[in-house]
């Protein structure tokens, strides 16, 4: 699953760790799904939507033509 | 805006606290179980009270590194969780089919002495840690 994490990180100009403390996570799990390593349950991907403050679909793209481009 | 990454997050305190306890735990389980071994040999010259007590303890307290683990899986978040996971996985399945063979092999008389669960133990410690750096690599 891809996401614009990365990218929503970097425009607010947060670092992983301030995203991790953000999210109660670990830093290493931020860095796993900015990189696509691991892709979060509904739970932690709605937690990070309301951070952000956008829906779900604006942030990560399932690879089915449905979400974030 | 997030909190600052200077100061640790509620996250990062709560799991640091439940990994010294467990390790704490951990250790004094460790210490029980030398005592027990131990103890009837060196402190208490066999006495078959005293080496009950001990072993009693040492199941009182194993009994408390149990619940101190389950509390630090469970406040791990579900990417640590799920690592935690695989090298459970990986670990529980390797003593349980070297465990098997090693004790096949002593019924067999292919291997010389007694098959000694220490030496199962030490397996199950040697393959935990190899698994979790192994598992660990793959979400860096």
């Amino acid at each position: 699953m891809k996401n614009r994490l990365k990218v929503l990180r970097a425009e607010r100009d947060w670092t992983q760790a301030q995203l991790a403390s953000a999210l109660e996570v670990s830093r290493q799990t931020v860095n796993a799904i900015e990189t696509g390593k691991f892709d979060p349950s509904l739970t932690l991907a709605f937690r990070v939507a309301r951070l952000f403050e956008m829906p779900i679909e604006a942030i990560f793209d399932d690879g089915d033509g449905n979400g974030a481009a | 805006m997030p909190s600052s990454e200077t100061s640790p997050s509620g996250f990062d305190a709560t799991n640091r606290h439940r990994t010294i306890r467990l390790a704490q735990w951990t250790a004094a389980w460790v210490a029980t179980v030398a005592l027990a071994v131990f103890g009837a040999e060196f402190l208490w010259d066999g006495n078959m009270t005293l080496s009950v007590l001990a072993i009693a303890l040492q199941a009182a307290v194993g009994a408390g590194m149990i619940l101190a683990n389950k509390r630090h899986l469970l406040n791990l978040d579900e990417l640590q969780q799920r690592i935690q996971l695989e090298a459970m996985a990986i670990t529980l399945g390797v003593t349980l089919i070297a465990g098997i063979a090693y004790s096949s092999l002593d019924i067999a008389n292919v291997i010389a002495g007694d098959a000694e669960i220490g030496n199962l133990v030490l397996l199950m410690g040697l393959t935990y840690i190899v698994a979790l750096l192994l598992v660990r690599r793959r979400y860096l």
